[in-house]
């Protein structure tokens, strides 16, 4: 069987410091893969080469077969068509009503009226557990986990293929949290989407995993079923998984922050 | 013996030429992006009403006041070789050619640049433009097409109108205060003004308003990440704004210098 995304060798250094060492990934049509990883080794950098928001300096991203890296603007806008994606910040557009946020892909596609995006906007925020009024209201005077709620309609409102999840319950209380993972889950399955998640959340990891893919230090240290997480036999995953103050990663970021306050 | 300065003006001057480099390149697809469909006529509306209708105030008052010094000023000139009825002609002439356009065009530069910068920085930083791109719509044409033209349409109107305002504020000083014939100052306004005059004022505002927005996309587009960043960016689009509208006025002058 082809995958539906493959990551091959992926490279990408800014400012002569190496972020993704040569990253590779391969994720199934219709199967659920979490990213982990400890702050700053380059989770949302690979998120942003899939969508080709930031150019890779080396390797290959085979979304069905078909690479991607530095195909023609017409072919990467064809394919942003099939992703959704929310961001680790929300990025919702500050000068738009939710309503407007939500329907703004499906509107630049089908022209419709003011009434039918307005329905379509509140039945979906309605499926995400949130009042129907707060179509009418800015992203500014939403709470954060109501954002990542909308954020999250955005993203799948015109029934993408591939959704991609950048910290979609980071900053949110654990119950929230949960019912963001159950409307992750719920979409994927009701979509037959892919999906990649990045989460640092190990409960969300294992509500919403099929696979779950390790990076560290810029390449993939670990990759297998969610299942299998706990028993790796890798220090590394087996310090973050549990959670753990003591072992090899701490001192990976202490070393990391040392090498931030030196460079600035 | 140490080379480190040559070093350095070596390195300023690659900067310069990378940025303007950079520059051009934006310019380039900007104008090429504003040209193509699709138009996004709601946030054309939304930059006109920004740009036209809200900086009325501040360029009337500039306008205004300019006007009435520069009667009082000229007057004073003048008086020493007892020329003081050119006054009226110099006023109309100063602010039409030269004050309205540079002034206006310094004034919405601080007011325009620096909001452009600042949202559309504020974008970057927060991810809203990557958002944009994924969801299908090239911010070129979203954000940046409408304020260029916005910018360029916009301009020549309020300098029109700041026109007026001044040449107004001369007629106040001249009539009120150094008590020249109200109808013999007005026939004197309008003596030796031309058409040329107004429409080399109009041209210059055209271009210092595309510059205004150009530079408060382009710093905005390129902002550095944070809050530091969008900071950094609001301050250069208005100094760079503000450099190159007094570059560009001497240039439009100078090309229709003597027309
Ligand atoms: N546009 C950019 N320009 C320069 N450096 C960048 C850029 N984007 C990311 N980086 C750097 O790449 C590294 C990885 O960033 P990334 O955002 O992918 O981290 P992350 O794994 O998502 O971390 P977190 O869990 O904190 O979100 C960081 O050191 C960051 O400073
Ligand atoms: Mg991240």
């Amino acid at each position: 069987m082809v995958a539906k995304i493959k990551i091959e060798n992926l490279k990408k250094s800014f400012a002569g410091k190496e972020v993704l060492k040569g990253v590779s990934l391969e994720v199934a049509p219709q199967e659920s893969l979490v990213i982990i990883g400890t702050s700053g080794c380059g989770k949302s950098v690979t998120l942003k080469c899939l969508l080709g928001l930031i150019a890779p300096d080396e390797g290959a991203i085979l979304i069905d077969g078909t690479d991607t890296v530095g195909q023609s603007r017409n072919a990467r806008e064809q394919m942003l068509h099939r992703f959704g994606m929310t961001f680790q910040f929300g990025a919702l557009f500050d000068s738009l009503p939710i309503w407007e946020n939500i329907t703004f892909r499906l509107r630049q596609k089908v022209k419709m009226s003011r009434q039918e995006a307005r329905k379509i906007a509140s039945d979906i925020v309605v499926q995400l557990g949130l009042s129907a009024h707060v179509i009418d209201q800015y992203p500014a005077e939403l709470s954060g986990g109501m954002q990542k709620r909308v954020a999250l309609a955005r993203a799948v409102a015109d029934k993408p293929e591939i959704l991609l999840f950048d910290e979609p319950t980071s900053g949110l209380d654990p119950i929230t949290g949960g019912v963001i993972d159950n409307l992750i889950k719920d979409s994927v399955k009701r979509l037959g989407a892919t999906a990649i998640t990045i989460s640092h959340d190990m409960a969300s990891v294992r509500r919403i995993a099929d696979k779950v893919a390790m990076i560290h230090h810029g390449v993939v240290i670990w990759y297998g079923p969610a299942a299998e997480m706990d028993h790796t036999g890798i220090p590394e995953v087996d310090q973050f998984v549990h959670g753990k103050a003591q072992g090899p990663l701490t001192q990976a970021i202490n070393d990391d922050a040392l090498s931030v306050g030196t460079n600035s | 013996m140490n080379f480190g300065f040559l070093r350095q003006i070596g390195q300023g001057a690659f900067h310069f030429l990378a940025s303007f480099g950079r520059i051009a390149f934006f310019t380039a697809s900007a104008v090429r992006w504003t040209l193509q469909p699709p138009y996004y006529g709601r946030q054309i509306g939304r930059q006109i009403i920004d740009i036209g209708y809200y900086s009325l105030p501040v360029v009337g008052l500039t306008t205004l006041f300019s006007g009435m010094v520069l009667a009082l000023q000229s007057y004073t000139g003048f008086a020493r070789f007892s020329a003081e009825d050119t006054v009226a002609t110099v006023v109309v002439l100063s602010v039409t050619r030269e004050l309205g356009p540079v002034l206006a065009g310094l004034m919405v530069a601080g007011r325009i640049g620096a909001s452009m910068a600042a949202e559309i920085g504020t974008m970057r930083v927060t991810d809203q433009i990557d958002a944009l791109d994924t969801l299908s719509t090239r911010p070129m044409q979203y954000l940046v097409a409408p304020r260029l033209l916005a910018g360029t349409i916009c301009l020549p109107f309020l300098v029109i109108i700041g026109d007026i305002i001044g040449v107004f504020g001369g007629y106040i000083v001249g009539v009120y205060r150094l008590g020249f014939n109200a109808s013999l100052y007005l026939s004197r306004t309008l003596q030796f003004l031309e058409v040329a005059d107004v429409m080399l004022g109009v041209i210059k505002a055209a271009v210092f308003g595309f510059l205004i927005a150009l530079m408060g996309c382009y710093h905005g587009y390129h902002s550095g990440r944070g809050a530091e960043g969008v900071g950094l960016a609001t301050t250069n689009a208005v100094v760079s704004s503000s450099i190159f509208i007094l570059i560009a006025n001497y240039i439009v002058t100078a090309l229709f210098f003597g027309v």
